[in-house]
């Protein structure tokens, strides 16, 4: 199978943990899902395990979502595949955090 | 020359503030992990340059910071922290059965002798250990399934782990406490527990004199008599000479004895240190004057300690882990508050001078006396 560059905008705190950019890209290969793209987020920075995820029940972190193509996904199934635009690379999976605290 | 070095968790990051033995002129320097919670930093009294920091907030959760250069550099460790087995239930603010939950970690406590050894203290409330420089952790389950847990219940802060002492004289000795459950102690390394609660009396629990339930806010001790101890208890200063089997108050002359921080000096084990607050609803200090009481008789007789702190308008609070000493021949005492100060005074607490006026809030303060 050919492998996938997928590319993931980070919140401002992730990207100052791991040390990147506002966005990271990603080769990846089979199924391009919310899991598999974070499985492949934390294994390419280690430092972000925990972060996006509670590394126990690996529950997205109730103040943390997933946007793609303007389109909320944060509820859509883990191993739902995501659309064909961040397949692509076309579109960035964004991990946003919640506007809120002081 | 002796040199010490403060390490400051606050409610928007790190600092650390270095000085000479003179403790005048200071160093500043931060703020690590900008933005974030970091609850508390300590490092190992095996290896001075060996620090723990637990970095947190609501958005990304825990991570656990480790330095070997003093605080130069950082690098995040392990940060997994699963209860062991089925966690069960404890009481929530209403009574009612309430799954365990980890949320945080409130308190690093370094082991005496091996870098790598660190115990951690979260909420809710249960003990861990990592003995490989914090890459690995483990809970200490005994504590959690001893028996009280289903009957522990939350304070205003969460239920929170938040003080580790380890016994110098004793390795398998340990003490640890627990808002809102009271203070357990081990002596076999931390597989068996048991509660030390008696002659604790806390009027606002359904049997004031129960074997758990008791708002402990600190505990501390001198390292020459690790079977004396001292706590600040949401109400009451008090005092137990027997390892915790039985408590005494000591609260004595203090203007008010609800508090959070309670220290010892570090050459004179019978001179103690608290800082009154007006009362549980009410957390600042009485008529707007911040005040370090000292008891050179181990409680009891206190003194007010105002030299150099603000006498008018203050309304800050100095919370649990934020006040520590320093071992240099004249001790150090200092402490942070939640308006950003951080206050020194190189004098056993005759005068004080700040620090550091305008941090974010702090939430602990702990001093390393270096060579």
């Amino acid at each position: 199978m050919t492998p996938r560059l997928v590319r993931i905008e980070l919140p401002a705190h992730l990207r100052t943990l791991a040390g990147v950019g506002r966005e990271v890209t990603l080769e990846m290969k089979g199924a391009i899902t919310q899991r598999s793209v974070v499985d492949a987020l934390e294994a390419r920075y280690p430092m972000l395990r925990g972060t996006i995820r509670d590394q126990v029940t690996q529950q997205r972190r109730p103040f943390l979502r997933f946007f793609a193509c303007e389109q909320d996904l944060s509820h859509e199934p883990p191993d739902a595949p995501l659309p064909d635009a961040v397949v692509s690379g076309t579109e960035p999976l964004i991990i946003l955090g919640a506007i809120a605290g002081g | 020359m002796s040199k010490v070095r403060v390490l400051v968790g606050t409610h928007k990051g790190a600092f650390v503030l270095s000085s000479d033995g003179k403790r005048k002129n200071w160093d500043v320097k931060g703020p690590f992990f900008g933005g974030w919670e970091m609850y508390h930093l300590k490092g190992s009294p095996a290896d001075p340059n060996r620090l723990y920091a637990s970095q947190t907030n609501g958005w990304f959760g825990q991570l656990i910071q480790r330095s070997n250069d003093g605080g130069e550099t950082w690098e995040p460790v392990g940060n997994k922290f699963a209860y062991d087995g089925v966690a069960g239930t404890h009481q929530w603010y209403d009574g009612t059965p309430h799954p365990w939950e980890f949320k945080r970690v409130w308190h690093l406590e370094p082991s005496l002798t091996d870098p790598d050894t660190v115990y951690a203290g979260v909420e809710d409330a249960a003990l861990f250990r990592s003995t490989d420089g914090g890459q690995s952790w483990q809970e200490l389950s005994g504590l959690r399934k001893h028996g009280t847990g289903p009957r522990w219940q939350p304070g205003a802060g969460g239920m929170c782990l938040h003080t580790i002492l380890l016994d110098p004289s004793n390795a398998g000795r340990m003490y640890i406490a627990i808002s809102a459950a009271g203070a357990f102690r081990t002596n076999d390394g931390g597989t068996t527990w048991q509660p030390i609660n008696r002659g604790l009396h806390s009027q606002y629990i359904p049997d004031p004199n129960a074997e758990v339930g008791h708002c402990v806010h600190h505990i501390t001790m001198h390292p020459s008599r690790p079977e004396v101890l001292f706590m600040q208890k949401h109400w009451d200063v008090m005092r137990s000479d027997n390892a915790g089997d039985t408590w005494q108050e000591v609260s004595g002359n203090l203007p008010t004895d609800f508090g959070f921080a309670i220290d010892v000096h570090a050459h004179e084990p019978e001179t103690l240190y608290v800082v009154p607050i007006k009362s549980d609803s009410e957390h600042y200090p009485i008529d707007g004057k911040l005040r370090v009481y000292r008891s050179r008789a181990g409680g009891n007789e206190w003194e007010p300690l105002t030299k150099g702190l603000p006498q008018r308008d203050c309304y800050v609070n100095v919370l649990r882990d934020a006040m520590s000493v320093d071992s240099l021949d004249e001790c150090g005492v200092y402490f942070g508050t939640t308006g950003g100060q951080v206050y020194c005074s190189a004098d056993a607490g005759d005068s004080w001078a700040p620090i550091a006026r305008d941090l974010p809030a702090v939430f602990s303060v702990e001093v390393q006396t270096l060579p």
